[in-house]
């Protein structure tokens, strides 16, 4: 069914009709941690979208060598090695940002989005389909991140992309525009902290829900892990369970 | 010793993994509907973060940094731990069949878990020596295990309440652990209060 839907589709599903993090909820981690500030948020979008991108295009190119029982590791090791360049790029030409991202930036190995479009798209799809789908879920995960971070920076910090001249430098810009200081003259501190993130993930996500159920779409459709790569594995767990209690009841009847 | 009940303290209730750092987020939402899955998926953690710590330090300490390697911490250390997973999920199958049935069904989503990643790669930024680290992913699994089965109670009680629409499934569940994570803040200071 996807290899019908033209190109342009590849690249527009991720960016709205399934954000990866509002729609499918993927990659919940880094969008939690990372959305504290825009700069960080923009250079996490950036970073992910990039080992994306290359990893999809990888994957597909490769898609007819790979065993399909060992497609998992083989999908790691791809995405280890280019989360390990850009690792080396961010360390070596934007320090500043390596050490605001830490530790969530190799992290990015286990995001759920790269590891799941793989699976889902590029281990089936043709290269130039699986790089839009790549660079779409990217934005959409950068946009998705932005979005969180500009209400989180500005509410919790009243500052708003405060330190992008660190990001700015890269493409050659140096007019000395650090981001707006001081919009607010008391700042809820709350939300820059852990309980702020769920909180307004949680608010952005019903958002993300009541629109796209305004476009005749129902959100349960999309709604909770049946995009995660490990599903499959959770929901071994509900049925487990299921058994079990099945066989509690039994000797009972 | 008091240093080693600090990281402790830590790694459970200020830094705690799910609710301060958010790692295994997940998890955190996926297992944790009803009680006894909580427990069980947060014993796995335990066990796999643990044993990857116990694997991953030799091989950090030996390997990577006398050779000049740590570029490649992060790939070798993801490979360690899902070939490690899918060899105690093999070893426990032969020789600990009760505890394969008690855990064995959890270890397969851990493989993917920023969670046991995550604590190995913070025990190398912290530079924290091989006890520190042990006891820094034990605390950290112990951490995660408290959070799941508080938030599994929230959730229980959350089921039968009446939702707006648009924040049903996991909107509400996000706000819930929200006011959880509320109830962790209140640790800030707590630790170095006990030891410091």
């Amino acid at each position: 069914m996807a290899e019908k839907k033209s190109l342009g589709k590849e690249f527009s599903k991720g960016i709205i009709a399934e954000n990866p993090v509002l729609r499918l909820v993927l990659g919940t981690c880094p969008t939690l941690a990372v959305s504290v500030a825009v700069t960080n948020a923009i250079g996490m979008g950036i970073a992910a979208t990039l080992v994306l991108v290359c990893s999809n295009v990888v994957i597909s190119a490769l898609r007819k060598v790979i065993p399909s029982k060992v497609r998992i590791p083989a999908y790691i090791v791809v995405i280890a090695s280019f989360v390990t360049m850009v690792q080396l790029l961010v360390k070596a030409f934007v320090p500043a940002l390596d050490d605001a991202l830490g530790v969530y930036l190799p992290l990015i190995v286990v995001n759920c989005i790269i590891l799941g479009r793989a699976e889902a798209f590029a281990g089936k799809n043709p290269i130039a389909a699986s790089f839009l789908d790549g660079l779409g879920m990217g934005i959409g995960f950068t946009f998705a991140l932005i979005v969180m971070a500009s209400i989180r920076e500005i509410l919790g910090a009243g500052t708003f992309l405060d330190g992008i001249s660190s990001l700015t430098v890269l493409f050659g810009y140096t007019g000395g525009f650090d981001g707006f200081k001081n919009i607010l003259s008391q700042p809820m501190g709350i939300l820059t902290l852990a309980p702020g993130g769920f909180f307004v993930f949680g608010v952005v996500m019903a958002l993300a829900n009541k629109l796209a159920g305004k476009k005749g779409k129902s959100a349960a459709e999309l709604k909770g892990c049946a995009n995660c790569p490990m599903a499959h594995s959770c929901s071994l767990i509900d049925k487990d369970e299921a058994c079990k209690e099945n066989k509690k009841e039994e000797p009972a009847v | 010793m008091k240093a080693l009940a600090m990281i402790f303290m830590t790694a459970v209730l200020t830094e705690n993994f799910i609710l301060c750092k958010f790692l295994g987020i997940c998890p955190f939402l996926g297992v944790s509907k009803k009680l006894n899955t909580a427990v069980g998926m947060s014993l796995a953690v335990i066990f796999v973060m643990a044993i990857a710590t116990a694997v991953t330090y030799p091989i950090n300490q030996g390997l990577l940094v006398k050779y000049n390697l740590e570029y490649l911490q992060t790939i070798v250390f993801i490979l360690v731990i899902a070939a490690l997973v899918q060899f105690v999920e093999i070893v426990l199958k032969k020789f600990i069949p009760s505890l394969y049935q008690a855990l064995g069904i959890y270890l397969p989503l851990i493989t993917t878990n920023c969670a046991v990643l995550g604590v190995v790669l913070l025990n190398v930024d912290n530079g924290y020596g091989f006890a520190q680290s042990m006891v820094n992913s034990v605390g950290g699994g112990a951490g995660f295990m408290v959070a799941m089965v508080m938030f599994a109670g929230v959730r229980e009680k959350l089921e039968g309440c009446d939702i707006p629409k648009a924040l049903k499934g996991l909107p509400i569940t996000l706000i819930a652990a929200s006011l959880v994570s509320v109830s962790f803040q209140g640790f800030t200071g707590v630790v170095e209060g006990i030891f410091g």
